[in-house]
């Protein structure tokens, strides 16, 4: 799950963490009224969608930049009125690209360092770990394969969490006066307290900034959050924002289906997800591309089996669809009876290759054998992966 | 010969009573597992099936019943609890097989496990088997035959296929272990391929990978040096897009890291046979063994 730039300053601000003052606004009135709260002349505003590489975007009305520095709070509101309500294109969009429903205004700083700050989990030592750099503002990971002796790495004790003289090291190393070491530790402490309440995978702060006025400023932040932890979150869970979301992983979602969009032409429902991956592997290794990922997971019903076909047979991209399921716990006549009650409502225009193995598979194969529906049968995963190549070209 | 389970394992069900717990259960006894005793809060007194006691705690059943294993069926919000209470019990092996438990609630467990000597497998796992002697978890027994070949894997549907592919062969398995998709989990691909490695009913090994981490790279390095049992190994996910989680929360390429093309020259690296499509993992492994 993803958030805006707005909703991540204010989770950084109910931690304490420090960072450039603004505030969101959905209309021209309102970025008005935001700007002249700011009460400066170095104002800056930006368009919300998820998507990166905003400022060299352009809008589909024209205008140019979806980043906007400003001098007057009647400048703010201009651009904000070109903004919100208009379509914003960037390399990350596509060519539809995104509707802008708000605009954030916020004071723009005059910037004296950047710094690069991360909190991630370290899957190898199972524990949190802070990643810093001196170099800020430029892709870490080019940073990493330059100059890999300017990446500090802090490992933190789970059970004792971020301890002062940790903040302090960090600080030192990355090079903060003696001044300002206290501010430095003070957002480091913050941003590790927010890590661990909101039960986050990675938070990302890049640009972290030492202002020509001295202080420290979390700039940008991007959070990833444990999707397993969103029951005990509410509050973050409101913030997720469905018109940024692939539709088709939105009506999975509903039905509680792991489904990912990709851009081939071939449909895939499988169930457990290191077999769902394999499947399109196999497709690809046959010269074919698969247009999703689709588990439908290890127990899933009828009802579900069915709306995954749905999806699947609602995507205009898909020009053919490969099952492949081997039922261990999930019966392979409960895939077959979900199958043939998605093409009852929804007509099947497209090839179907079904691949069935396990528990109950004569059953299953025997459904789809008498429904009367043109359904090619396979019998192992590569006859089905090669066959629905063909299918899909042809 | 086998590892971590065979015809001695007594096992008990924590979360017997519940709808998956209870099915699950069912079909492990089915197998032939000695299921000694079920564990659920509030529950302590009954019977499950008429045959197997159930308990309030963990440490009740340990005691009563010497179990020395656990099959956890709990749901996810509670999960992290049910393994910490079978490790302060003194259960051997604890075997996870809950989906969907928060990452910062494994951090803490993995932690504490660090000083308990209890093994935990999962979670978010199918489980583990040894074919004709004991079975925990959720994978169906039919598929497994008693013999020689251990396999390790981060997801249970492609295990399936693996052992079914063995299996049609002519091809048995020692022990079958399931340990998980997550990011945190408590016995990792290395720690099992060195129990294959020491096995004497072993004589060769199925390593199923997927992308995210670096647990094949890992168990590749240590093969490298210290095993000269054939090994062959499949990695899922070449096709999958870096930054998308792909169904288990470890399946992640993020940061250019984890990429199954990696995985598969570490592998390369280290003398094992690499399938390259899930659908010759079995002959793969049997054309180095020959």
């Amino acid at each position: 799950m993803n958030i805006h730039e707005y909703q991540a300053k204010e989770l950084l601000t109910k931690f304490g963490a420090d960072n450039p003052r603004g505030s969101v606004a959905r209309t021209a009135v309102e970025a008005e009224k935001a700007a002249r709260d700011l009460g400066t002349d170095s104002i800056v505003v930006k368009a919300q969608i998820h998507a990166g590489g905003r400022g060299k975007g352009a809008f589909t009305n024209g205008f140019q930049g979806g980043v906007h520095l400003c001098k007057t709070v009647s400048q703010a509101r201009d651009i904000a009125d070109k903004m919100i309500g208009q379509t914003l294109v960037t390399h990350q969009t596509g060519p539809e690209g995104r509707l802008v429903n708000q605009v954030l205004v916020a004071e723009s700083v005059e910037i004296e360092k950047e710094f690069y700050f991360a909190i991630l989990m370290d899957r190898a030592t199972g524990a949190p770990v802070i990643v810093a750099s001196r170099e800020g503002g430029m892709d870490i990971e080019e940073v990493a394969a330059r100059s890999p002796e300017k990446i500090l790495r802090e490992a933190v004790d789970p059970a004792f969490g971020l301890q002062s003289y940790q903040t302090r090291k960090l600080a030192k190393e990355l090079g903060f006066a003696p001044g300002q070491m206290r501010a430095a530790g003070r957002l480091f402490a913050a941003l590790y307290r927010c890590f661990i309440s909101s039960d986050c995978s990675m938070v990302e702060i890049n640009p972290l900034v030492l202002t020509k006025g001295g202080e420290v400023l979390a700039l940008d932040a991007k959070f990833s959050f444990d999707d397993n932890a969103l029951f005990r979150h509410p509050d973050i869970v409101a913030l997720r924002d469905i018109g940024e979301e692939d539709p088709r992983e939105v009506a999975a979602s509903k039905h509680h289906l792991s489904y990912i969009g990709l851009d081939g032409n071939i449909g895939c429902m499988v169930n457990g997800a290191g077999l769902a991956m394999a499947t399109m592997d196999i497709i690809k290794h046959h010269g074919g591309d698969p247009a999703n990922f689709l588990d439908v997971g290890g127990g899933a019903s009828e009802e579900q089996v069915t709306e995954a076909f749905k999806i699947l047979l609602s995507d205009a991209k898909v020009k053919a669809i490969l099952v492949n399921i081997f039922g261990g716990i999930m019966r392979c006549d409960v895939i077959a009876q979900g199958i043939l009650n998605a093409v009852k409502s929804v007509k099947l225009g497209i090839p179907l290759v079904v691949r069935l193995e396990g528990t109950n598979v004569e059953q299953g194969r025997k459904l789809l054998a008498d429904s009367g529906l043109p359904i090619v049968t396979a019998t192992d995963l590569d006859t089905a992966a090669s066959e629905i190549v063909k299918l899909a070209k042809s | 010969m086998s590892v971590l389970v065979d015809k001695n394992t007594r096992l008990v069900v924590q979360g017997i009573t519940g709808k998956s717990g209870a099915f699950h259960t069912r079909n492990c006894m089915e197998y032939g597992t000695n299921v000694v005793a079920g564990v659920t809060p509030a529950r302590g007194g009954e019977k499950f099936d008429d045959k197997v006691p159930v308990f309030d705690t963990v440490h009740e059943a340990r005691r009563e019943t010497g179990c020395n294993a656990t099959m956890i069926f709990v749901p996810p919000e509670f999960a992290a609890d049910a393994i910490l209470e079978a490790a302060d019990a003194g259960v051997e092996l604890i075997v996870c097989i809950t989906e969907g438990i928060p990452v910062m609630d494994m951090m803490r467990v993995k932690k504490l496990l660090q000083s308990s000597p209890s093994r935990l497998i999962g979670p978010n796992c199918p489980g583990i088997i040894t074919p004709g002697q004991c079975k925990i978890g959720i994978m169906p027994g039919y598929i497994h035959q008693p013999g020689h070949i251990g396999v390790v894997s981060r997801s249970g549907t492609l295990t399936y296929e693996a052992v079914w592919q063995l299996t049609s062969r002519g091809v048995g398995q020692s022990t079958c272990i399931g340990i998980g998709g997550d990011p945190i989990i408590g016995t990792t691909t290395l720690d099992a391929v060195q129990l294959f490695a020491g096995d004497p009913g072993t004589h060769g090994i199925i390593l199923i990978g997927e992308i995210g981490g670096s647990a094949e790279e890992e168990a590749a390095a240590w093969l490298k040096e210290h095993c000269d049992k054939p090994v062959a190994g499949f990695i899922a996910g070449a096709t999958a897009p870096p930054g998308r989680r792909m169904g288990h929360a470890g399946a992640i390429i993020s940061g250019g890291k984890g990429t199954a093309a990696a995985k598969k020259e570490a592998l390369r690296e280290a003398g094992i046979a690499v399938a390259e499509t899930p659908s010759t993992i079995a002959d793969t492994l049997l054309a180095v063994m020959k």
